[in-house]
């Protein structure tokens, strides 16, 4: 998961790294308390999990309550690429001589950690020519390698064991909490030659969820993906309005860009994986059926060891039930998909024996609907 | 490194027939492991010991013989090669157990396994001179031989194109349409939807670009990660001559979201189509928008190769 920034820093903080004072809150009765709390001037910021709030006006300055009385409530209310704000953090400014960038990578091509580190902070490190990039294993840095890379980047005297400190204190949450990424951009350097946090990125292995169940604090999934997480399959709730069903995450990935190529708008990522049950499909239509910007079901599916049938038979009880309501545009391929399309031929679920027609079908039954 | 050939089908016999290599099942009993179990003895592969802790001494289908630990099977089998079907949390044990019993060829089914498991295991690997293939993989192939993994039988014909995919159900989808256009696969390698694989997709390019039975190569890549880019770079580098087409799943994708695959997530620039896709024209290995067009673009470049 991706912990958003005010989260990042809580964990920084319990590992010793220092970040600004800061508090974080969801509403503005909180809010004002915090700001008294804090005293002018601070900074607000937006808490998303996404790149690039500077840029969309996600973080201001605020002097004294009049700003933040306007500032706050524009901020609580923003969209960053799609996502809503999930809280603010107020945060006391620092004054600092330089920005400066730190993050500990799991390279996956390499498979190792790598740390990488840049005099230049503050800006996408995509962009920034002169990085130090170390490889680093597991993800353990040892005092030497720290400072080596202190010295590459050209800090000087009390700077250096500082930094040091940073950098361990990293890849011990790196280590200890299972991340892919821990980055700190920028690091702050300050006016006494000290190094701070201003900013925080951790995104942590899902995968390995199970051993931290201290983290779980931090899960920001909608509860239509906590369900699908139950069942045993994978929902990403998205903007549009044709949910995109089917099994395997390449081939679910796969009709999503054909639908979207061809002017469909995908309201969810659904696949049911590969031990897809009567049930668990069931179970999948159900979650379709809660979100109610869909106006068509979009399923493509590969039958290999799972049948087809076991997917048509769940379709036929969601009818039954009347679970849904809505028209179903299907390309059923592999085993017994004769049987499913005589199974389902007097349903409002439309068969098609390419992927590429069933989502001409579906696009232009949505466009119809209008 | 362990060749993977050899590993799949040992070596030929005097009547210039392929062995029949002894396989493992680690987890045989379980649901999905004799589901499994089943479907590859079927295709033919000589499954010939399971291993299920505490079920010791009992019997698969009534013929297949069932050890308490992998060390007591390669004793009795003298396999090299273990399928494992254990939940995600048991792999590092179960990996490590099998790779300390002799194993050279691991094929690791389990999905969301802990990439510092993963890791771990792949760096024990590294030692003991064995492959890894997965986690999160759907196995490995050489259709009309053997099988070993989850895929359905039905969508592979023998033949000469290599199929290398990170995802299985495009794996399955891509070799039908490759099959119906009448292109067979040699041989088809599941990389597998996690951060980290066993087997890179370079790893896997490396192990099967010498067979000179080749005729073509796909290679179905997805977001994440910069697997394809740095096989696409190595083809280049190598100067790889013999036409290779791809497809590139989840271009329309958000960022910064993982969609299904533990693996398949942008991050800034790093994993995303556009990033594949440029490295893939660089090379002169063109990129399919649909999995239908794969087979069309290969016989494409099949054509300019006889010219």
């Amino acid at each position: 998961m991706r912990l958003l920034e005010y989260q990042a820093k809580e964990l920084f903080a319990q590992y010793g790294i220092k970040i600004p004072k800061g508090i974080s809150s969801k509403n503005i009765e909180q809010a004002r308390n915090d700001a008294k709390q804090l005293g002018y001037p601070f900074v607000i910021k937006v808490q998303v999990p996404v790149g690039g709030r500077g840029k969309a006006g996600g973080i201001q300055k605020c002097h004294n309550d009049d700003e933040f009385e306007i500032k706050y409530p524009q901020l609580l209310d923003m969209s960053i690429k799609g996502e809503k704000t999930r809280a603010i953090l107020l945060e006391k400014m620092a004054e600092y001589e330089k920005e400066l960038y730190l993050s500990l990578f799991l390279n996956r091509s390499k498979r190792c950690y790598t740390i990488i580190a840049s005099s230049e902070g503050g800006v996408e490190i995509e962009s920034v020519k002169s990085q130090v990039i170390r490889e680093v294993g597991l993800g353990d840095v040892d005092s030497q390698t720290a400072e080596e890379v202190a010295k590459q980047i050209g800090l000087q005297g009390k700077t250096i064991p500082d930094f040091v400190d940073m950098l361990q204190r990293l890849a011990k949450i790196t280590v200890e909490k299972e991340v892919e990424l821990a980055e700190i951009n920028p690091v702050a350097l300050l006016k006494d030659g000290s190094l701070l946090a201003l900013d925080g990125k951790v995104v942590t292995d899902d995968n390995a969820n199970f051993r931290h169940p201290e983290m779980d604090k931090y899960q920001e999934k909608t509860e239509l993906e906590e369900r699908a997480e139950k069942s045993g399959f994978t929902l990403v709730e998205l903007d549009g309005n044709i949910a995109v069903v089917g099994n395997g995450a390449g081939l679910v990935m796969s009709t999503l860009d054909m639908l979207a190529d061809n002017g469909g708008k995908p309201a969810c990522f659904l696949d049911v994986g590969g031990g897809a049950t009567t049930e668990s499909v069931y179970e999948a239509l159900t979650l379709v059926s809660k979100m109610k910007k869909v106006k068509a079901i979009l399923v493509n599916l590969y039958g290999g060891i799972v049948k087809t049938t076991t997917v048509a038979a769940a379709f036929i009880k969601a009818y039954d039930d009347k679970l849904i309501d809505l028209p179903v545009y299907s390309r059923l391929m592999g085993s017994e998909s004769e049987k499913s399309k005589e199974m389902l031929k007097d349903t409002r679920t439309k068969m098609f024996d390419s992927v590429e027609d069933a989502i001409n079908g579906v696009v232009m039954e949505v466009n119809k609907r209008g | 490194m362990a060749d993977i050939y050899e590993l799949l089908r040992g070596k030929k016999d005097s009547d210039g027939n392929y062995q029949k290599v002894p396989v493992i099942v680690q987890g045989i009993t379980g649901t999905f492991g004799s589901l499994h179990a089943k479907q590859m003895l079927d295709y033919g592969t000589n499954i010939a010991a399971g291993v299920t802790p505490g079920k010791g001494g009992q019997k698969f289908e009534g013929k297949i013989p069932i050890y308490n630990t992998v060390k007591e099977a390669v004793d009795a089998t003298n396999s090299k090669v273990s399928i494992v079907f254990v939940p995600a949390k048991f792999f590092l044990s179960a990996a490590t157990e099998a790779l300390e019993a002799g194993i050279k060829l691991l094929v690791a089914i389990p999905e969301h396994v802990p990439i510092r498991d993963t890791m771990q295991v792949i760096e024990l690997a590294k030692k003991k001179d064995a492959i890894i293939i997965g986690p999160n993989t759907p196995g490995v192939m050489i259709p009309g031989l053997v099988k070993i993994g989850i895929m359905p039988a039905s969508p592979f014909k023998p033949g000469n194109i290599v199929v290398l995919s990170k995802s299985g159900t495009l794996l399955y989808e891509i070799s039908n349409t490759l099959t119906k256009a009448g292109f067979g696969q040699s041989i088809t390698i599941g990389i597998g939807g996690d951060p980290v694989n066993g087997t890179r997709l370079i790893d896997a390019f490396d192990m099967v670009k010498d067979d000179p039975s080749i005729e073509g190569m796909v290679i179905v890549g997805e977001i994440g990660g910069d697997a394809e880019e740095i096989v696409a770079q190595h083809i280049m580098d190598i100067n790889f001559k013999k036409p290779i087409v791809s497809y590139i799943a989840g271009r329309r994708a958000p960022k910064e979201k993982r969609m299904g695959h533990a693996g398949a997530i942008v991050m800034g620039n790093y994993g995303s189509a556009e990033s594949k896709i440029s490295m893939f024209n660089m090379a002169n290995i063109p990129v399919a928008k649909r999995p239908n067009e794969v087979a069309v673009l290969l016989a494409g470049k099949l054509e300019k190769t006889k010219d």
